[in-house]
């Protein structure tokens, strides 16, 4: 029977079926970090367990670390009490770290892809729910909660149900200046945070072929604001030649073996999908959110919406709520929306490309007055590279902060945080109320139209920039 | 694992959609290496900025079932959301739809999130709202949610093997334990050239 590329790694994962009980799933990688860990450490200790595969972990430290003065000691003592304690998990019970001022220290989700340890057809999990960005290769990774992490620390399996199948087909190709991120804020508004629950989004299609290995795990790292806890994209040469050559992919007669079953992985012709979404890539242009939910988002030609607009009357409430919290008047143009913060990092965008787009369009220009830029890379090993290209000081020139890597103020749990009533545009994943800080407000948007707004200080694009 | 068998209480009308678990429990109290002691972040800012709010409402005070709007507890995979609806006093959530990693980890940790049509939590909000002493009944036995007050007595669904889990109170990973064998074999024939990390 033709199946979908979800469910055939799903079958080859399977440990375990029997009727009334889930299937119980095999898992590959799991990826561990300070903040939703403790608790499955000391669940271990309490029951006198062990990690049954401290080979197929890997930990490091990301949500609470701050990204300047990293030699200094963690200067609020709960964060500092958190990292200490995962050192010490780490230490106690065998677990991989790369620990704050390690060369392979950074957001979970770039360290994992960058060592060459997400593979396709692989199962893998991390108490994250942006572990659907391992899924850009072709695996199978959603984010679980603590107790799942004891569990998997403690059998590397998970009983699961099956999740169903979802096609998110993207025609076409992108315009200059559109790019992942505004594929995947296309997706969200049109499906809603809603319409992805229960389902392993597939993305395909011209547009997303067409995407680099790095473009691909922004689409996928998103699918969790549709609601979906696993994006997969099948993998191709694009997939085949990031892998080659990493620290821990497989090597000579292993790699072709490997290239020979990865390509049987796609999807079969015929497969039925359980729902099919469709979207024209010539369509779409650069993507801003207003709201406080990723589903609320226009394109930046747009103007904020009227909320009598919406007929469902529960979309119309959470609208007018929005709009109270974002301090937005329904009407205004979206580029006219003044901005005091630009954040350019995080799992969605904080890798090598995203830096570079956006130090291409700030390169010979100054970051506007009263505006606060601040970069952070996604990984220790992003920042070395910025800085051997020249990035680094490209954004210090322009007068943005160059920091040091982790997920800093995509969720504000270190000292990068906005403070009430500031705004930012902001190349994370959640513009939820309070996410980068007690009473901020976040527009999200894609690392070109960052830089652009940084330059001018309201939302803005690059083609809206004059000449240099 | 708390059982969970039959559970009667008054509720709270949170009439609100796209919950997020930012709201649930905002990231600054996810610093902590504890699994209890979370009820102080509950809704933290919702119950800080706005006097309003259901939970600061005199008359909502011990209420341990909440109905809650679509698309509750979106966003995050912290189960620390669960823990504070727990540690604050809430037994079980209604809702009309959840988030799938927040509902999998509730039904981890014994808070019962049921799905209930909209219009069942619509009935429920304006029973509650008239007279919020009026007690709901939340039987997993039966699989059913009672309020006669409220005339509300509506069946859910849940899979027999979860709520097997919950009514016997039962850790999942002794239950996956008992088949370490099938995992060892599983194992021996997994692709020689998946990577490992030591």
């Amino acid at each position: 029977m033709a199946r979908t590329m979800a469910e055939k790694v799903w079958e080859e994962h399977v440990v375990r079926r029997a009727d009334g009980e889930p299937d119980l799933l095999y898992i590959d990688l799991h990826l561990v970090h300070e903040v939703t860990s403790p608790q499955a450490f000391e669940g271990l200790r309490l029951a006198g367990r062990s990690v049954r595969r401290p080979d197929l972990t890997i930990a490091t430290e990301d949500h609470n670390v701050p990204t300047q003065d990293l030699l200094a000691p963690i200067a609020d003592p709960v964060s500092r009490k958190q990292v200490e304690t995962l050192r010490k998990n780490c230490s106690d019970f065998g677990v991989r770290l790369h620990p704050m001022g390690d060369i392979d220290q950074g957001v979970v989700h770039v360290v994992g892809p960058q060592l060459g340890l997400t593979q396709p057809g692989m199962t893998v999990v991390c108490g994250d729910s942006h572990t659907s960005t391992h899924g850009a290769f072709g695996a199978l990774a959603f984010g679980i909660g603590t107790s799942q992490v004891e569990h998997v620390l403690a059998t590397q399996t998970l009983p699961m149900t099956p999740f169903k199948t979802m096609a998110v087909t993207v025609n076409g190709k992108l315009k200059p200046g559109v790019s992942a991120k505004d594929i995947i804020l296309a997706v969200i508004a049109k499906i809603g945070t809603g319409g992805g629950q229960g389902y392993v989004i597939e993305y395909r299609g011209e547009a997303i072929e067409a995407l680099s290995m790095e473009a691909r795990m922004t689409v996928c790292n998103m699918s969790i604001e549709a609601g979906a806890r696993a994006g997969m994209i099948a993998p191709d040469q694009t997939t085949f030649d990031y892998v080659r050559g990493r620290e821990h992919a497989p090597r000579g007669e292993d790699f072709d073996a490997a290239v020979e079953h990865w390509k049987s992985l796609r999807t079969d012709e015929g497969a039925v999908f359980d729902a099919e979404v469709v979207l024209d890539a010539d369509e779409l242009s650069p993507f801003v959110t207003w709201g406080t939910n990723p589903g609320q988002g226009v394109p930046l030609d747009a103007s904020v919406p009227d909320p009598a607009s919406f007929e469902d009357p529960s979309a119309r409430a959470a609208a007018e709520k929005a709009l109270a919290y974002m301090d937005l008047t329904a009407g205004t143009p979206m580029r006219e929306v003044r901005v005091d913060t630009v954040f350019l990092g995080s799992c969605t965008n904080g890798r090598i490309e995203d830096l570079r787009a956006a130090a291409e369009i700030i390169r010979g220009r100054r970051v506007a007055e009263g505006v606060r830029m601040l970069v952070v890379p996604g990984s220790m090993r992003v920042k070395e590279q910025a800085n051997e290209e020249g990035l680094g000081r490209v954004f210090e020139e322009a007068g943005a902060e160059w920091r040091e890597a982790g997920c800093s103020m995509c969720l504000g749990m270190n000292p990068d945080q906005l403070k009430p009533g500031e705004r930012s545009a902001s190349t994370s994943n959640r513009n939820f109320e309070g996410r980068q800080g007690r009473g901020g407000r976040t527009h999200l948007v894609s690392p070109q139209v960052a830089a652009a707004t940084a330059v001018r200080g309201t939302l803005s694009s690059p083609a809206d920039l004059a000449a240099r | 694992m708390e059982k969970f068998d039959v559970h009667t209480g008054r509720a709270v009308p949170l009439r609100a959609s796209n919950v997020d678990t930012d709201q649930i429990i905002p990231a600054v109290y996810l610093k902590r290496v504890s699994r209890t002691g979370f009820e102080d972040g509950l809704f933290a800012e919702w119950r800080k900025s706005d006097p309003d709010f259901v939970l600061n409402r005199a008359e909502f005070q011990g209420a341990s079932v909440l109905v809650a709007g679509p698309d509750f507890g979106t966003g995050s995979s912290r189960e620390h959301a669960v823990w504070a609806l727990k540690d604050y006093g809430f037994r079980a959530v209604l809702s009309s739809r959840f988030a799938d990693i927040f509902r999998g980890n509730s039904l981890k940790g014994g808070l019962l999130t049921v799905l209930l049509p909209q219009e069942v939590i619509d009935r429920l909000w304006e029973a509650v709202e008239a007279d919020p002493t009026t007690e709901v009944t939340v039987d997993l036995v039966e699989r059913e949610v009672r309020s006669p007050a409220a005339g509300v007595h509506e069946p859910f669904e849940l899979d027999d093997y979860t709520r097997w889990r919950l009514l016997e109170g039962l850790d999942d990973i002794a239950l996956t334990l008992r088949h370490t064998d099938e995992i060892g074999a599983f194992e021996g024939s997994r692709k020689p050239w998946l990577p490992v990390t030591l």
